[in-house]
């Protein structure tokens, strides 16, 4: 599933580097609000689904060529970040749900297409 | 101490200002990117990318300066990072997965949760790590090149 799909099946607001959200495939997803815990743990191609919103996400999605970033509860990503974004190519979209109800979303159309 | 074809292989030599979260991310951007032209294997940049990131934001949340230096030699990539700055009191507490002398405006931005040198160390083949109080840290991390 490529990340336009995602965008329009979630009702999510692309907030950054829309021109890359066909081409991106997302293979698997990763949620979390620890930078360290998704450096560690995460892989290629995730999307990750967090409530962060400063500019250091954008290094962590670039050195683990991450698909994209959902920010998650509506929160607003800083200018800075999406600066960074921008120049970096990851996509950021945001969510007005939950963490817990945007990863069920994208395990499901993850999962069952 | 490091023999002559060691520091011959120095790659890259990079500064990081503590306290600096703005550029946090800027030189491990730099060495994944070195690494990439060189058309390493993506599962060893990745892990390289890892300790070095970890050890960038260490530095900076931690530190009043320090250098990452990055050695390329045929059978393994060794990174070195070097600060000046408190020091760790007890090396092997700090290790220990969940503890963390980190203050509320760095756990804010969601650092500080106990994991940069338990992940350093879990990606690394080799894992050094030496301090002085109030003099600095010394971290070195080698990735083998050929499988172990």
């Amino acid at each position: 599933m490529n990340l336009e799909t995602l965008v329009e099946k979630l009702n999510l607001k692309c907030k950054c580097c829309w021109e890359k959200l066909k081409s991106t495939e997302v293979k698997g997803g990763y949620a979390g609000d620890l930078l360290s815990d998704v450096m560690a743990n995460s892989s290629a191609g995730d999307v990750w689904v967090t409530r962060q919103v400063h500019q250091n996400i954008v290094a962590v999605a670039s050195l683990k060529d991450l698909a994209g970033i959902i920010i998650v509860q509506g929160a607003v990503p800083e200018k800075d970040t999406i600066e960074k974004a921008q120049k970096e190519g990851i996509p950021i979209m945001v969510s007005e749900w939950s963490n817990f109800e945007v990863v069920g979303k994208v395990y499901q159309l993850l999962n069952n297409g | 101490m490091p023999d002559d074809d060691y520091l011959e292989s120095l790659e890259g030599s990079y500064y990081v200002q503590g306290r600096d979260f703005v550029d946090a991310g800027i030189v491990s951007s730099e060495i994944k990117k070195s690494l990439k032209e060189k058309g390493m294997p993506e599962d060893i940049i990745r892990k390289v990318a890892v300790i070095t990131f970890e050890a960038e934001i260490n530095i900076i949340s931690y530190a009043e300066q320090g250098t990452i230096q990055m050695f390329i030699r045929p059978d393994a990539i060794t990174i070195e990072a070097n600060d000046v700055g408190p020091g760790i009191a007890d090396i092997e507490l700090a290790l220990q997965e969940g503890y963390s002398t980190a203050d509320e405006s760095i756990r804010e931005m969601g650092f500080g949760a106990g994991m940069g040198l338990s992940n350093i160390k879990k990606f690394s083949d080799v894992f050094e790590l030496t301090s002085e109080i109030g003099k600095g840290t010394r971290l070195k991390s080698v990735v083998k090149l050929n499988g172990q």
